[in-house]
């Protein structure tokens, strides 16, 4: 796998930001908009606030590009670990606000609400990042609705295999649900 | 087939939507919660009140651990034969580390959904990037004479991005004036994005970036000529391949003035770099902005063959565009009076001094004023000597410019000289290239 090229782009780029690049800026946007975008909406449901979140991690970035640990892994992880504890920020502080101004429900339904949001959000990002044959076997188990017979002839691999990627991609997925653990199912490599 | 599936495949035809059904979400949504119990598959068969496949005889199915555990995923995605899903159901009741796993992994399952792709307000990119350098000023910034086709390009991209690979081959026809007739040629989404390539590459070229053409070196060939070279140069007819290297180029010009043009007012500096068109020039911050304007012509011929909507640009990138067309009438004007396509000069005027004028008002967001001096390109649009006065929409004048309505068709309010304004219409059109 020619895995050097993505992290050369990523220390090239932190520089270029560093460097105060404004070229730079724009291309990450171009990269990444829909991503953080994406997973802002995801958490919060609300056009206005994903855009503010957006606008909010493409600041802190611009501003500290230094923050950018390239051993600790890709600029993508890092810029969707951002995104995520950004909306999830906002989407406690939004609720709380409505639990104190309404006083419906409680803080255990709050708490609820936010860990459904947060894993659905990891859960996104880890099924776009995870390897290319496990994510068609997921598609076509899931969304073609293919057993694993149909769906190991379709891929040309062994029934085995098969199964093998259909399990490992759903315990992949699963980490989602795994919030503890920061960086929280964005730390693996994309 | 193995039919064991059968009734639960998806069917085009099934008014329950396969994408809609969150798998076990209404009763299972309290499971991890309450006492350990093992949630039945998605979707299974004997949920759906649909006649169950022909089983001749229910054989029990004996099978290991190790192939047991290894139907867990398929198991819980109901991709399993109903054989195979009795099997692992029997072993879930036996075997805790297994049904721990089954468990997690259908929670997993509840996780996945239709990716649905929000389109991203092309607006907030630029909102996003001013917001940053206000926080943090640029060291090298964009040059504000290349924002329109940093935004333009962007625009474009963001639409590429949606659509599907068919749309790729849709049927696009480039349309331009020349000689006063409007002429066309066929080509496809991915043809035009080749087309932008190969023109982009003419001001590539001239500031040290590869020639998209390749080597050995082209000189002297104009837009249409360059097209034509890159669309003969590949065997195959151009597919969505098209769109990196387009944008890796779009990419690199902007990085690439940036560095050059350190005078980001663009009155000085690398902006004024001669760019040969072939048969004509123009400066390199006036062609970043002749790539602005045809980058969003050709994405609204894109957007109109795929049928997405497409908004005119920011109204400061417009009136640059504008104001660009504005300042080329003059030269358009006296070439087509060589041509004899014009009304001879009516008079003589020195270079620099004020001469018979147009007013061209443009209206709407975008918008301003232009004098056109109408005798020669050397002359001084004068209000005093205005004899004509024109009023169009912004985007309309572009439309005109780029060829896509005739002189006579555009839409405009006009007073005084009838020959003066037939000819800076035409001279607009006239503008317009492949």
């Amino acid at each position: 796998m020619p895995k050097d090229t993505p992290s050369r782009w990523d220390r090239r780029m932190q520089q270029r930001l560093a460097h105060g690049e404004a070229a730079a800026l724009g291309e990450l946007y171009d990269r990444f908009a829909s991503l953080v975008h994406g997973l802002a909406h995801r958490v919060l449901d609300d056009e206005d606030a994903a855009d503010q979140i957006t606008r909010e991690v493409f600041t802190q970035i611009w501003e500290n590009p230094e923050a950018y640990d390239a051993k600790q892994g890709p600029l993508r992880s890092f810029i969707a670990t951002l995104a995520h504890r950004q909306a999830v920020h906002r989407l406690r502080q939004t609720e709380s606000a409505a639990l104190v101004r309404t006083g419906l429900g409680t803080t255990e339904d709050l708490e609820r609400k936010v860990r459904r949001a947060s894993a659905a959000a990891r859960a996104d990002y880890i099924v776009t990042s995870m390897p290319a044959p496990l994510r068609a076997a997921l598609e076509l188990a899931y969304f073609q609705r293919r057993d694993y017979r149909q769906t190991a002839a379709d891929l040309g691999v062994t029934e085995d295999e098969a199964r093998r990627r259909l399990r490992l991609g759903l315990q992949l997925l699963s980490t989602a649900h795994d919030s503890g653990t920061p960086p929280g199912g964005y730390g693996r490599p994309a | 087939m193995s039919g064991a599936n059968g009734p639960d495949r998806f069917d085009p035809h099934d008014p329950h939507d396969p994408y809609e059904e969150e798998p076990g979400q209404p009763q299972d949504s309290g499971a991890t919660a309450g006492a350990p119990r093992i949630p039945t598959p998605r979707a299974s068969i004997e949920d759906t009140g649909r006649p169950l496949p022909d089983l001749a005889a229910p054989v029990p199915l004996v099978l290991e651990h190790r192939v047991l555990k290894s139907l867990l995923g398929a198991w819980a995605l109901a991709a399993c034969s109903p054989e195979e899903t009795v099997a692992v159901e029997d072993h879930l009741g036996d075997c805790g580390s297994c049904a721990e796993e089954a468990l997690r992994l259908r929670d997993a399952v509840g996780l996945l959904h239709a990716e649905e792709s929000l389109d991203l307000d092309p607006l907030l990119r630029s909102r996003v990037l001013e917001g940053c350098l206000t926080r943090r000023p640029a060291r090298v910034p964009v040059p504000v004479w290349a924002s329109p086709y940093d935004a333009e390009t962007a625009r474009l991209d963001a639409l590429l991005k949606d659509i599907g690979d068919g749309e790729w081959h849709a049927p696009v026809r480039l349309r331009w004036y020349e000689s006063g007739d409007q002429v066309s040629r066929k080509t496809t989404v991915a043809g035009v994005i080749a087309h932008l390539t190969s023109v982009d590459g003419l001001v590539a070229r001239a500031i040290g970036l590869d020639d998209p053409l390749g080597s050995p070196a082209r000189e002297g060939l104009g837009p249409a000529a360059r097209t034509e070279a890159y669309w003969k140069a590949s065997y195959f007819p151009p597919t969505r391949a098209v769109r990196v290297p387009w944008r890796d180029q779009s990419h690199a010009l902007i990085r690439t003035v940036s560095f050059a043009g350190a005078d980001a007012s663009g009155t000085g500096g690398s902006g004024q770099l001669p760019i040969s068109y072939g048969d004509f020039e123009l400066s390199l911050r006036d062609a970043m902005t002749d790539r602005a304007f045809e980058c969003w012509v050709h994405a609204g011929d894109i957007a109109d063959a795929v049928d997405y909507p497409y908004e005119a640009p920011a109204p400061r990138h417009l009136n640059r565009m504008i104001d660009l067309a504005a300042r080329m009438l003059p030269g358009s004007l006296a070439l087509r009076r060589r041509q004899g396509l014009a009304a001879p000069a009516r008079e003589l005027v020195a270079a620099g001094a004020a001469g018979r004028s147009l007013r061209l008002e443009v209206e709407g967001a975008g918008g301003g004023e232009w004098l056109i001096s109408l005798d020669s390109p050397g002359a001084v649009g004068s209000a005093e000597r205005e004899v004509a006065h024109v009023a169009l929409d912004g985007v309309e004048f572009c439309r005109l410019a780029a060829g896509h309505v005739s002189p006579d068709e555009a839409a405009a309010g006009q007073v005084g000289d009838r020959e003066a304004i037939r000819d800076v219409l035409s001279a607009t059109a006239a503008l317009s290239r492949m």
